[in-house]
């Protein structure tokens, strides 16, 4: 409950800004230019969450359940373009793709730069969070499917998806909160969207009262998305009884389709991660690169990592209570308390920032532009996707088990840490990843929010980029790709066997 | 599972902690009565952060300093209102601290200050003070177009043998002013005339002065109208960059000069190491800094313009005072939408 309060500060605060305004301030909603825009950003959101979502799915089932050569550096590899700043994914197709790149693409610019840029920022959201509810599926079910005579893909359909279903849904809320809010991408693919109407309200007329009008607007589209996700979660809920057949599933060989297939693994991760990472290569090597020595390299790493490693833990601690109670009761004002978290992570990052410094310098002036205010900032921008792991996983947990565990006279806090959480792991890890990565790239709360000199590997990218200095960019954009590497491998790959800890209370 | 989840955080915060003290350069706590500063800057760390550490050393005054956008920073301290930690905000442009000083935010200026700098670049209710100027020029494709091609107004690029080839920034807070201001010199009609034959010639909308300047030499358009100081920095880190700057006539609209400039938070407690940060801005030696090092135009008189430019005076855009651009702005807005350069 508190957990959800905090984190609708950022809607209070459209709230009471919009709550001041005359009518001509609304009038912003109704100009004839606002069906378009809105229009157009539906059309985006729309194309971007579908696309993402069957990358993601396709690149969970090719690394988790299949032989594909290589998975456990696909599973790395494929998640890793979510912490390259989806702008300078764009930057990077831009110079490959754009005017004067490698291979021109003349249609670059407008709607297919912004839906190319930002599926190829976004898929690793639906990727992790499916690959990890793949990883705790129980093999045997598929098995006893297609021992009844089903074919493989019947089987998938019929019995794996439903039980996938809620993470996927999941991640392509992610996604669709992502393109809802993104700003950089839109602006450089020069494609008309709501945010750039926001931004502009603050760049150019110092004006926070549209602003927040537009905000509100944003946040109703994203009303919109969560009604269309509850549906795709389906009604019905499938439970994972016991630890079930405790061990990993066979892998399905691929045979001869196994080259398509490392051909697409290649093609995604060559766009997404590959160009990006060329480019900034690139850059660094240009002549005014590397000014910066070993030493500020290594501050602005130790900041990121201190801040968004802290933003994971506690991210990862307060989405517990949320998605219990989002699960576990279903009624209809636990559903909306999980949604008002999701509704802040729509807003551009300017307007969460921005509605902390109007909260933090009323209320709690003395953490005002602190550390702890920064992860705050950073829980409350990214706490969805937290949820979205947490949740996801804890509906699969079957309440019989926990039941069976009250019965023999466990107490609450001894059936969370011994039933709840060790079956829900990969899931709240997954979220907890999502997390860690989001925070390692922030920009605009990480801007207005840090301590004075708290200078991160993301400041220090967009800093170099403000006055075009790429190769500045390159090294600590670079870094900031390397340094989350061994985080994705530690808490998705290495985990791949949930057996131990599982099977301890199904044996009880 | 869980288990290995806390060791990987734990282990990436314990990282953070050493290398953020390993990266520490600060030397920790000297004197007990060290005087500080807060900056809030919209100038970028690459551009100025060498003049910040230059007063430091000279002042003794610890300064600290917060990056940002302009645009951002300016709502950031109208949101903080009366307990914002900034004693100044310098600014990338004048815009925004007209928008600081409409919320009542800014302190009066000493008029000593004020003085050092001629009246267009400074508020009229004397809250700012410029501290560099920058002009709007046209910049173009040394690879396609000679300087001596291009016209000497603004006004002849409606001509249609532009059509297709020109670019500029809509949103952008120094292209509004350029309206703006055409509109305080020549009047609404001719502008809205201006910028309707401009839209004939199917401009390309671009982001910012800097993508401008990149779609240029990328070749996609010829010319673009933007402030005369992205061509260095570009050509800083890429040499050889086919663009140049091609100055329009004195007096013409298309050669505002537009400033970066600096502000005293109302309710800061600083003023004696605030005003002495303004005095170091417009000092020769802050002034010098911004000819040798940002190529922008100093403002007090004496100091000679960046290497290879015009005096001021010879690009002397209309004789408007930036401080009556504010005003116009929302209007301008309209004005461009209705044009159909904004949404």
């Amino acid at each position: 409950m508190v957990v959800a309060a905090l984190a609708a500060l950022p809607l209070a605060y459209l709230v009471v800004r919009s709550a001041g305004a005359g009518s001509d301030a609304w009038a912003v909603l109704w100009r004839d230019s606002m069906v378009d825009l809105v229009g157009r950003t539906l059309l985006l959101v729309g194309a971007v969450t579908a696309a993402a979502t069957v990358l993601g799915v396709a690149l969970a089932w090719l690394v988790v359940a299949t032989d594909l050569p290589g998975r456990r550096f696909w599973g790395v590899a494929a998640a890793l373009p979510l912490v390259v700043p989806s702008y300078v994914t764009a930057l990077a197709l831009l110079a490959a793709l754009g005017p004067g790149g490698l291979v021109q693409v003349p249609w670059l610019f407008g709607f297919t730069g912004a839906f190319g840029a930002l599926t190829l920022a976004t898929y690793p959201y639906v990727f992790l969070l499916t690959a990890a509810a793949m990883r705790r599926a129980d093999p045997a079910l598929e098995e006893a499917a297609r021992s009844l005579g089903h074919g493989r893909a019947r089987a998938f359909r019929v019995v794996t998806l439903p039980v996938l279903r809620p993470s996927i849904a999941g991640g392509a809320v992610l996604v669709a909160l992502y393109a809802l809010s993104d700003f950089g991408v839109v602006s450089l693919m020069r494609y008309d969207a709501l945010t750039r109407a926001i931004y502009q309200q603050y760049r150019s007329l110092f004006d926070r009262t549209p602003a927040a009008i537009l905000g509100i607007a944003l946040v109703v589209l994203t009303v919109l998305v969560l009604v269309a996700e509850a549906r795709g979660r389906g009604g019905g809920r499938v439970t994972r009884s016991a630890a079930g057949a405790d061990r990993p599933a066979v892998p399905v060989p691929l045979g001869r389709a196994r080259w398509p297939a490392l051909g697409f693994c290649a093609t995604v991760v060559g766009l997404a991660l590959v160009v990006p990472v060329g480019v900034l290569g690139y850059w660094a090597q240009r002549p005014r690169g590397g000014d910066a020595d070993a030493g500020d390299l290594l501050g602005w790493a130790g900041h990121s990592l201190l801040a968004s490693g802290l933003a994971a833990a506690v991210a990862g601690l307060a989405a517990l209570p949320v998605a219990t109670l989002a699960v576990r009761h279903r009624a209809r004002w636990t559903r909306a308390l999980a949604q008002l978290t999701y509704g802040a992570n729509a807003l551009p990052g300017i307007v969460i920032a921005l509605s902390l410094v109007f909260f933090a310098t009323r209320i709690a002036e003395p953490v005002y532009q602190t550390l702890a205010l920064l992860v705050f900032a950073y829980v409350v921008r990214f706490l969805p996707q937290a949820l979205a792991g947490a949740e996801g996983a804890m509906a699969r947990v079957d309440p019989q088990l926990r039941h069976a565990a009250r019965g023999l006279g466990a107490g609450r806090l001894r059936v969370a840490a011994r039933i709840t959480l060790p079956l829900a792991a990969p899931g709240v890890l997954a979220g907890v990843t999502l997390v860690f990565l989001s925070a390692m790239k922030e920009l605009p709360a990480t801007l207005l929010l840090r301590p004075i000199g708290f200078d991160t590997l993301a400041t220090e990218v967009w800093t170099a980029t403000t006055v075009s200095a790429y190769s500045q960019a390159a090294l600590p954009a670079l870094l900031l790709i390397a340094l989350s590497a061994p985080v994705i491998y530690l808490l998705q790959v290495r985990p791949g066997r949930p057996a131990a800890l599982a099977a301890e209370p199904a044996s009880d | 599972m869980i288990r290995r989840l806390a060791l990987a955080l734990i282990l990436a915060v314990a990282l953070g902690v050493v290398a953020a003290c390993g990266g520490d350069d600060e030397g920790g706590g000297s004197q007990a009565e060290a005087r500080k500063l807060v900056v809030y800057s919209g100038r970028a760390k690459a551009l100025v952060g060498p003049l910040m550490a230059d007063f430091q050393r000279r002042s003794g005054i610890k300064l600290e300093v917060r990056y940002g956008d302009s645009a951002e920073l300016a709502a950031t301290i109208a949101e903080e209102g009366d307990n914002s930690p900034a004693d100044v905000f310098f600014s990338q442009d004048a815009g925004a601290l007209g928008a600081v000083e409409e919320e009542g935010l800014l302190a009066p200026m000493p008029k000593a200050v004020l003085d050092r700098v001629p009246a267009r670049f400074r508020d009229p209710k004397g809250r700012w003070v410029g501290t560099s100027g920058r002009a709007r020029v046209v910049a173009y494709s040394t690879e396609r177009l000679k300087g001596s091609e291009l016209p000497d107004s603004i006004f002849d690029f409606t001509d249609k043998r532009w059509k297709g080839r020109i670019g500029f920034p809509p949103s952008n807070a120094s292209f509004q002013a350029f309206i703006s201001g055409m509109r305080l010199t020549v009047g609404d009609e001719r502008t809205r005339a201006w910028l309707r034959d401009i839209r004939e010639n199917d401009p390309t909308l671009l982001e910012n002065n800097i993508q401008t300047e990149e779609a240029i030499a990328r070749g996609e358009i010829d010319v673009g109208f933007v402030n005369h100081y992205y061509v260095y920095e570009l050509s800083a880190e890429q040499p050889g960059f086919p663009v140049a700057n091609h100055f329009l006539r004195a007096g013409d609209p298309g050669s505002l000069v537009n400033a970066a400039g600096v502000g005293l938070i109302a309710g800061s407690d600083a003023g004696a190491a605030a005003r002495e940060f303004v005095d170091f801005l417009l000092s020769a030696t802050g002034q010098r800094y911004f000819a040798q090092k940002t190529f922008e135009y100093p403002l007090t008189a004496g100091v000679a313009p960046p290497k290879g430019l015009r005096s001021l005076e010879d690009v002397h855009g209309p004789d408007v005072a930036l401080g009556r651009l504010g005003g116009k702005l929302r209007s301008t807005l309209e004005m461009l939408s209705e044009a159909g350069f904004a949404s």
